[in-house]
């Protein structure tokens, strides 16, 4: 039997929910996932952890050094390691 | 025997976020912060000799850069005292106030927030430390600086499909390392 158009994999169910993450899932894919949430159950626990690893990560305002920064302190921090 | 050796060499690239992270929790100033991590690795490289192996580099790091934001404090504290006028709004006398400002602000952060914030930043941290270097260096280029896909793909030259596949293990790893306490 043909598989239907509406039909995607647990893998495709996975990525689609790692895009949708960060906002860059399309509208037909997040029907598609939706459509497999339903009645995957694997599918369902993914995406309720990779929401709330989303959750944690805004709420936490975890911050870093961006490259020019990263950059910045290694240069200085090199210097005073050739001066030992 | 000592359990564990020092290397300088790797410090920047293994505990650099680490220790920015748990500075701008404490500090709230980026260029504060910033500075007091290069003091840290700079007097962690003069102090080298008395590092024991008892505990790990990253604790050692951590204890001195304490230090470093204890004495950033103290120095703030001993520049207090100089006059410091402020305008209130909210006395009697006063009217017209704007009734807005007087309202508990609903976004305004508790102590209990703001701790909890710098704990689950250091368990984010502990948990990237244990993901393959690359793994790390993708998932925190896209979920901490937000950068956008393609920057990542250009900057690394790795391919989207590879990008997410990359993603995805990352995070699968991290959600484990983090379920335990925090999810």
């Amino acid at each position: 039997m043909k598989k239907s158009f509406l039909f995607i994999s647990c893998e495709e169910a996975h990525h689609i929910c790692d895009k949708s993450q960060y906002g860059e899932a399309t509208l037909w894919e997040r029907i598609k996932l939706t459509i497999r949430l339903t009645w995957c159950k694997v599918t369902r626990n993914y995406t309720k952890k990779n929401k709330a690893l989303t959750d944690a990560m805004k709420s936490s305002e975890v911050d870093c050094l961006n490259d020019t920064e990263l950059d910045a302190i290694k240069t200085q921090f090199q210097k005073e390691l050739n001066n030992q | 025997m000592p359990k564990h050796t020092i290397d300088p060499n790797k410090w920047i690239d293994l505990y650099s976020d680490y220790l920015f992270n748990y500075t701008i929790t404490r500090v709230s100033d980026r260029d504060t912060a910033k500075d007091l991590i290069q003091d840290t690795f700079i007097a962690g490289l003069k102090s080298m000799k008395n590092f024991k192996g008892d505990a790990s580099e990253r604790t050692w790091l951590i204890s001195i850069l304490k230090r470093k934001i204890i004495d950033h404090y103290r120095k703030i504290n001993s520049n207090k005292g100089k006059a410091e006028v402020r305008m209130t709004y909210n006395s009697d006398e006063n009217e017209g106030d704007w009734l807005e400002e007087r309202v508990a602000d609903p976004f305004d952060k508790t102590a209990e927030d703001t701790i909890e914030n710098s704990e689950l930043g250091d368990a984010i941290y502990d948990c990237l430390s244990k993901l393959p270097e690359k793994q790390a260096k993708i998932f925190k280029m896209k979920t901490i600086l937000n950068y956008e896909t393609e920057a990542i793909c250009n900057e690394l030259n790795i391919t989207a499909s590879n990008l997410w596949v990359i993603i995805h293990r990352a995070r699968v790893a991290m959600a484990e390392c983090m379920q335990k306490n925090w999810l």
